[in-house]
């Protein structure tokens, strides 16, 4: 009961740090001091007491979805357990539902992109709309290899599965998996070298170019998204890279909170140390993706 | 050659009456075959005469080969005259010009319309855009209102999904009549005005602005004044190149040569401040000679910051071209072929980058490039990367010249008194800026007076490059090639 609690704490409190922890990664690379920790902090109470303008040509859509985008992640982020602990919301096939909930919520900000008629905006919907189609059986072959690991369909006990067997465990098949769902992150949390977060250009945004029209507390729930999904995926991958435990409770916490801001560090640096893509060649990459975790569960197959 | 043109070389003024004056299919035969002879066009533009009715078509060309320029010219009457450009592309945007100007018609452009709008009966970006019919295709409108600090500017693309069919750009936003305002060569704000014709190329346009003074008025700048010149025009193209690059670098997230490279290009800035008080160099170049001197201690500590400055920018630029990301980014992105550069006109490191070797400094030297050579860069590739590549070699270029002129100044005054122009005289004065050739030439009246100018930015020439550079990309390369070119919306619209 307690750790659901931390649980759903951590997970609503922590997100935006993380992008604050990127962000001085990134101004370290490049000799510059950078915003401060909690920017985004700053940023949401800034947005949300701010004024909303809501473009007349709009419909319910576009200022229903961020909350509804917003919805749809957090309780994503319930079905995903975190360091060795139980999930808050845990059934079988509720990985099923992960997937599909980050659907949704891409669903209804794409949908929003294209209310406002914008051409910059529905090029931005096409876009995203595109590379989730390439990413999304990157994700259900992950979750496939999980599943056989630990024969249960619960996501929770899927995660647990290279920590619980631990030197039984299919490394390769892990280690193909984790190349793959995190070339997955950095797409769904449109990083660097698929999407460039910093970018003011609006030819060549992905993420950034569907929510132009929001503002004001709207798209602080945006924003607030966008870091929850970070913060999901990233613990999700925790599982596979990391499948260690303490025993305790206190400790396992403060070592969850470590990775975490570990993997935004390393986040940070591969944004630092590589350019984007180009447009056309990010299929590719997720296609990748695709195989690398194709491959995982083709090798635990054959095992 | 001597009756089709006259022949002259940069920076020398000539009288009016020794341009010859064709009829207009004697006219268009010349400079026909001067282009094909591997000429190009450096101006055209047209200039009231005496008689109501009829305008005369100035024309100057460039013939690199034999560092001369000629002057030709033809007298229009009436409205209308045959126009040149389909056998001559270079000129579309000059006859544009010239059609909104004096209300000729160059019969047969192949897209004729407003240029800068400077009537005020039509507002600018508007008339009529190149379409490209279709269900799957669409149209994407950018600016004139950004999302970056720029100035304003009209971007349509005709679009199939992401591969952009057609680019037409629509300038016109900053038009500010500043060729008039330039005044007659006794104004003592001229300077200060060419100073802001495009406000990073303030010292090359200032040059440009006194050397057709100078032409004019039969003097030279003193020699120190000429070395100081020359070190400050490249003072400019090292910051704006270093800037360049850490810009090129930002718009495809590479962070580290961008945040290095803004501060370098501060460091630059700061380097012509040392000699002449304004970063951008301002107040340092003034009509017979220079604003400011540059006297032992201070050419010492020139010599120093810049070899700092040399050793950040190589270190932060070899990052840049040591990346493979940056290189799979920058490689066969908007490619522009040499025969296509040469076609349009093109100047400056962006024609320097698809191949066409043409660089003021090498081929027309004038002031102290005539005794101290830069050697020209060139790549042949054409790309993105090519035209980041050739601004690399020009730093590099620019510094050396910069660290062996400064440690050997030469004695004596700063500025000499012009006097008095000569009437009826035409002069030419071209200057390699670092965006390119950027081009004044002044005719003055009976009385001595500057009666016509006419300003013609290296942006003028490259603009049409871009949106030919954009053919069959991506259009979300469209901000990577646009800073490759990076040229100047106010410089084009005047």
């Amino acid at each position: 009961m307690i750790n659901s609690f931390i649980h759903i704490i951590l997970l609503l409190l922590l997100p935006p740090l993380l992008l604050g922890v990127i962000n001085k990664t990134k101004a370290l690379f490049a000799g510059r001091r950078g915003p401060p920790l909690l920017q985004l902090y700053y940023d949401l109470f800034k947005l949300a007491r701010k004024d909303v303008v809501i473009s007349q040509v709009t419909t319910w859509i576009f200022s229903a979805a961020p909350a509804i985008t917003l919805v749809a992640i957090i309780l994503a982020g319930l079905l995903v357990p975190m360091g060795p602990f139980q999930a808050p919301v845990v059934f079988a096939g509720d990985m099923i539902l992960f997937a599909y909930l980050l659907g949704v919520g891409r669903f209804f900000t794409t949908a929003a992109a294209l209310d406002t008629g914008s051409a910059f905006e529905g090029m931005g919907a096409s876009r995203e709309v595109t590379f989730a189609c390439l990413s999304e059986p990157a994700l259900f072959f992950a979750l496939l290899v999980l599943a056989r690991i630990s024969g249960s369909l619960e996501l929770t006990a899927m995660l647990h599965a290279p920590m619980t067997i631990g030197s039984q465990a299919p490394v390769a098949s892990l280690v193909l998996v984790a190349v793959g769902v995190f070339i997955l992150m950095l797409t769904e949390s449109c990083r660097v070298p698929v999407d460039d977060p910093n970018t003011h250009l609006e030819l060549t945004m992905i993420h950034e170019v569907m929510v132009l029209d929001h503002s004001g507390p709207l798209l602080g729930l945006i924003l607030y998204g966008a870091s929850l999904k970070l913060f999901v995926l990233c613990a999700l991958l925790l599982h596979i890279v990391f499948p260690f435990s303490v025993g305790s409770a206190l400790p396992d916490w403060l070592l969850f909170v470590a990775e975490m801001l570990f993997m935004a560090s390393v986040i940070g640096v591969i944004e630092s140390v590589m350019a984007r893509l180009q447009m056309r060649h990010v299929p590719h990459l997720l296609i990748a993706a695709t195989l690398f975790c194709g491959f995982g569960f083709v090798l635990l197959m054959r095992s | 050659m001597n009756n089709k043109m006259r022949v002259t070389s940069n920076l020398s003024a000539v009288e009016r009456r020794q341009i010859p004056r064709h009829d207009m299919e004697t006219f268009r035969r010349i400079v026909a075959e001067a282009l094909s002879a591997g000429q190009r066009v450096v101006s055209f533009f047209g200039c009231k005469t005496g008689d109501a009715g009829t305008t005369e078509l100035l024309m100057v060309l460039a013939d690199d080969a034999n560092s001369t320029v000629g002057l030709l010219s033809t007298v229009v009457n009436g409205s209308r005259f045959e126009s040149m450009t389909p056998a001559c592309p270079q000129l579309h945007l000059f006859e544009r010009e010239i059609f909104e100007q004096f209300s000729l018609r160059p019969e047969g452009h192949p897209w004729l319309k407003p240029v800068r709008y400077p009537h005020g009966d039509m507002p600018a970006g508007t008339g009529d855009f190149y379409r490209v019919e279709g269900e799957a295709v669409h149209e994407v409108a950018v600016g004139p209102v950004h999302a970056g600090i720029i100035e304003p500017g009209h971007f349509r693309f005709q679009c199939h999904g992401e591969e952009v069919f057609h680019l037409e750009i629509a300038l016109g936003y900053q038009y500010r009549g500043i060729e008039e305002a330039l005044g007659n060569g006794a104004n003592p704000r001229g300077v200060h005005l060419a100073e802001t014709i495009a406000g990073d190329t303030s010292i090359g346009h200032s040059m440009a602005y006194c050397q057709t003074l100078e032409a004019l008025a039969g003097r030279e700048a003193p020699v120190k004044a000429q070395v100081i010149r020359a070190i400050l025009l490249e003072l400019e193209r090292l910051a704006n190149h270093t800037g360049d690059l850490g810009a090129l670098s930002g718009d495809i997230a590479f962070l580290p040569t961008a945040s290095f490279n803004g501060r370098i290009r501060g460091d630059f800035l700061n380097m012509t401040a040392l000699l002449c008080g304004n970063r951008f160099g301002r107040g340092a170049v003034r009509p017979g000679g220079v604003g400011c001197d540059l006297e032992y201690a201070r050419a010492k500590s020139l010599q120093k910051a810049l070899a700092q400055g040399m050793a950040d920018v190589r270190n932060a630029v070899e990052l840049l071209f040591d990346t493979p990301s940056v290189l799979a980014r920058f490689e066969h992105t908007g490619t522009v072929p040499a025969s296509v550069a040469s076609a349009f006109g093109a100047v400056g490191p962006a024609a320097r980058a698809s191949g066409v070797a043409q660089d003021i400094r090498t081929d027309h030297p004038s002031g102290f490039f005539r005794f101290a050579q830069i050697p020209m860069m060139t790549c042949d590739t054409g790309d993105v990367y090519a035209r980041a590549y050739v601004r690399w070699l020009e730093i590099q270029q620019s510094v050396r010249f910069i660290e062996e002129v400064a440690c050997d100044l030469p004695d004596g005054i700063l500025r000499t008194e012009l006097g008095p122009l000569r009437p009826d005289h035409v002069a030419v004065s071209m200057v390699e800026g670092w965006r390119g050739q950027l081009t004044h030439v002044a005719i003055t009246d009976a009385e001595g007076r500057i009666c016509r100018r006419k300003v013609t930015d290296p942006s003028f020439h490259n603009w049409s490059l871009l949106a030919y550079a954009l053919r069959n990309q991506q259009i979300s390369d469209f901000p990577l090639c646009n800073k490759s070119f990076n040229l100047s919306y106010c410089g084009h619209d005047l």
